[in-house]
């Protein structure tokens, strides 16, 4: 029997990005706020110490600030003629641990989705018409892109994001990304200082007749105080960022812009290495009413809540919602069913670079240190003649040279012996690379559920990922590798190629935490499993909050429009929800 | 909804427990509360490990290692061999520790053989895994030379290896666990034993960094970032704070 807590007018199950902008806001609203996470209390000086943190093994190697696969699995098939199996460790992606989440660990890339990605069934059947889409369960998210650029801005200003305005109020800025949809101010911080790579890349890119700009970087190129007060510190170039937490307080993470205003206050509770099993409903199912959790001695408590914000990883919303029978699943074969709905990915490849005489000094990085184009991203180009939608942002980005993971070689060479040694030698420095990252649009056969046969450490089923690379993105992307092709000649390099995307999604590599969908919004609740305030279209007492509510992926990293959705749900549950409790849009 | 927050806001007072910051042992939930939690030395710096002996390794198991490694990194103008390098003593160290142990990994039933896509499904530990691989490589070696693998000359170890990643041999292991995989393990952490920060028992004198020019842990390039196809000019340090 699960021990009663007192009540508290809002429950959020996990304290990453979106469960502290959610806990920032509500209870800067008033509101008494318990936040429930399954990691550990992280923070800056203790956890993420400037003396060690620079430690490739630890920390990107053994995965030491990620999730476990001991503590949560998933399991993973191509298709449902497949079984699924258990993913023993993660590989393709790493969702994050404790508190600040996957934010702790990411690059920084801090991007805003399009206003054609907000509207993208109705904006490509006007282009091309609806034979276009008609393989693709492409849908409009239910909240248009002027609704919901303040909640972009107000993301970037808490990150102290540094960039360059491409677009502003419609006026094109020079040096910014033109194809940007219009914001109403320039970035907080001027873009970061350029290593040589990037403004090699940029400089044949304009060549080329393209339009590159720094690619908008959470890690800050200058010190900043937020809005919140909170101070952070100048990137220093140190070339330990994606995996591994930042020890400079210069990436933006909940630690480092929320968390020291958070935590300050009385009315916001924090329970760490508490694991919530499921949100309990009422009899009739219609309203939720707390949540179950259980610490580390295997104690279960009950914790009521007025309302239960869902701010887990997005992949783990889902199963929350399965778990806690949230909404209906999702079933391929009849498109019928929400809960699971229109699951996406990222769809990616890479152009390498080998030159003789050039010292790229690849250790000289950050997380966003780059240049990108959109020339060939989203809508940004004419597909009328072309057998596909979507597209790719291509950039130049030099994180790291951590070497057990980064040392090219010249194609061909041994991967061990004496001529591996030299070959080592000669491409460690003298190397480049560019990439494209490209959308991942929803077909009705990839989809989550939960898995029969496997379970995790209290016995609940794993989430199951049926997934695999449709027909149109993979035929986007090897148009995208084509560009990559002709973009790497005007380099003149000793070798030149490009690794293109090929169908059979294998879970062992990484590729890209950049999972969505699964619990998305929309204005239909056929079709969608939140409105567009994030609220379960069901159980109008949850908000399911993060990368789940994606209708699909874009050929951008999604922290950016993670970050805007959770302040535009935290507006909506401020302004309108504790006014009137009940369902936001009529279903 | 304003009052009921007042309402639970007193409630919580005189339950007491909740209305000061309580920090449990690290083995408990904690609830945390109106401040910023801070306690000295929560930290948990690397413990440097101790370069003596073998931890996991049987006397035959470390010198079939070393030899490996001897061989996957040979010694030469440009560092010292795997096994002065360390590598073998890195791996031990691995595989008596969480790695070996497999302790991140999701290690539940039922064990079936998968796709390429989904991983490895064994139900071997990567610790087993070596175990096992060594045993099978020596039996190899054996039937084919009459020697273990450590007896053999460079060039019929080479042959071997060659063998191994190419698919060419294949060793008596077990359903889920292929002689591929077997190396690919083997190569990946004599890798990490070269590349990692010494504190590990690898990259001895940062032999591994040197060679390629990597500054391991200086954490601060502001001084360089505009400095354009200009080789950096520092060697490298480690987190302990060796300099080379």
């Amino acid at each position: 029997m699960a021990r009663l807590l007192p009540k508290r007018d809002a429950v959020i199950i996990g304290l990453g990005w979106t469960g502290s902008i959610l806990a920032q806001q509500l209870t800067d609203a008033g509101l008494n706020v318990v936040a429930i996470e399954r990691g550990p209390w992280r923070d800056t000086s203790t956890d993420f110490n400037i003396a060690y943190m620079q430690d490739e093994l630890r920390y990107a190697i053994r995965k030491d600030l990620f999730l476990k696969p001991s503590t949560e699995a998933m399991t993973m098939r191509n298709n449902a003629g497949q079984t699924a199996l258990p993913m023993r460790d993660y590989g393709s992606f790493l969702p994050g641990d404790g508190v600040g989440g996957a934010g702790v660990h990411w690059n920084g890339h801090t991007w805003r989705f399009w206003d054609s990605d907000f509207s993208i069934k109705t904006h490509l059947t006007q282009r091309y018409g609806a034979a276009k889409v008609k393989n693709l369960q492409l849908q409009d998210w239910g909240v248009t892109w002027n609704e919901i650029e303040h909640s972009f801005d107000q993301f970037e200003y808490i990150c102290g994001t540094s960039g360059k305005a491409g677009n502003l109020k419609g006026q094109i800025q020079s040096g910014g990304n033109p194809f940007e949809s219009p914001r109403t101010r320039d970035y907080p911080t001027p873009p970061l200082r350029m290593p040589y790579a990037p403004t090699l890349f940029a400089e044949k890119m304009k060549e080329l007749g393209y339009h590159p700009f720094p690619l908008p970087a959470s890690n800050l190129s200058q010190a900043y105080i937020n809005p919140l007060g909170v101070r952070m510190g100048q990137c220093t170039y140190c070339g330990f960022c994606e995996r591994f937490a930042c020890g400079n307080y210069s990436k933006a993470s909940a630690q480092t812009t929320i968390l020291p205003v958070l935590m300050k206050k009385p009315h916001f509770e924090l329970r760490t290495e508490c694991e919530v099993l499921k949100v309990n409903l009422t009899p009739d199912g219609k309203m939720a009413k707390s949540v179950t959790y259980i610490d580390t001695h295997g104690v279960e408590y009950e914790q009521p809540g007025d309302m239960v914000l869902i701010c887990a990883y997005g992949l783990m919303n889902v199963r929350m919602m399965l778990l806690s029978k949230i909404g209906t699943q999702y079933d391929p074969v009849t498109g019928k069913g929400t809960v699971g709905r229109n699951y996406c990915y990222q769809t990616s490849a890479g152009a390498r670079l080998m030159f003789e005489d050039k010292h790229f000094n690849p250790f000289i990085g950050a997380g966003s240190l780059g240049q990108t184009i959109d020339d060939f991203n989203g809508d940004a180009f004419d597909h009328s003649k072309l057998d596909f939608v979507g597209g790719a942002g291509i950039s130049c980005t030099v994180t790291n040279g951590r070497p057990i993971s980064n040392r090219p070689t010249m194609p061909g060479t041994p991967r061990w012996g004496a001529k591996w040694k030299q070959a080592t030698v000669d491409g460690y420095g003298n190397s480049m690379g560019f990439g494209s990252q490209g959308s991942s649009y929803p077909v009705r056969e990839n989809y989550l559920d939960l898995d029969p046969t496997y379970s995790d450490r209290h016995g609940r089923p794993l989430l199951r990922i049926t997934f695999d690379f449709p027909d149109n993105d993979v035929a986007m992307s090897h148009y995208v590798s084509d560009q990559l092709e002709k973009m790497t000649k005007p380099f003149n390099a000793k070798f030149a190629g490009v690794a293109r995307l090929k169908k059979g999604w294998d879970s062992v590599p990484y590729q890209s935490t950049h999972n969505t969908g699964g619990a998305i919004m929309g204005s239909d609740p056929q079709t969608s499993a939140v409105n567009k305030y994030l609220q379960s279209w069901d159980v109008p007492n949850v908000f399911v909050i993060g990368a789940s509510a994606f209708a699909h992926n874009a050929g951008m990293n999604p922290t950016g429009t993670v970050g805007a959705l959770a302040f535009w749900a935290a507006e909506a549950i401020t302004t309108k929800y504790i006014k009137s409790p009940g369902a936001l849009v009529p279903g | 909804m304003e009052n009921t927050s007042r309402g639970l806001s007193r409630r919580r007072l005189l339950a007491s427990a909740a209305a000061l910051p309580i920090l449990a042992g690290t083995a408990d939930g904690r609830t945390i509360s109106g401040t910023v939690p801070w306690s000295p030395f929560a930290g948990a710096p690397p413990r440097p490990v101790n370069p003596l002996g073998w931890y996991y390794f049987t006397p035959v198991e470390a010198a079939t290692v070393e030899a490996m490694v001897d061989r996957l990194i040979p010694a030469d103008h440009l560092s010292p061999g795997g096994k002065d390098c360390g590598c073998a003593v890195y791996i031990d160290r691995q595989l008596a520790g969480s790695f070996g142990q497999a302790d991140r990994l999701y290690t539940k039933g039922p064990f079936r053989q998968g796709l390429p896509t989904q991983g490895y499904q064994g139900d071997l530990t990567p610790a087993g895994r070596y175990r096992l691989g060594i045993q099978a490589l020596n039996d190899y070696t054996n039937a084919t030379y009459k020697k273990d693998f450590r007896a053999l000359s460079a060039e019929q170890q080479d042959e071997v290896l060659t063998g191994l990643d190419g698919n060419k041999i294949q060793l008596k292991l077990k359903p889920g666990f292929s002689t591929k995989q077997f190396f690919e393990l083997v190569l990946q952490n004599t890798m990490e034993g070269f590349f990692a920060d010494p504190l590990y028992g690898g990259n001895k004198n940062m032999a591994g960094w040197k060679m390629i020019g990597f500054p391991g842990a200086r954490y601060d390039y502001r001084d360089h970032i505009d400095k354009h196809n200009v080789p950096y000019p520092k060697g490298p340090v480690s987190i302990y704070g060796m300099e080379g």
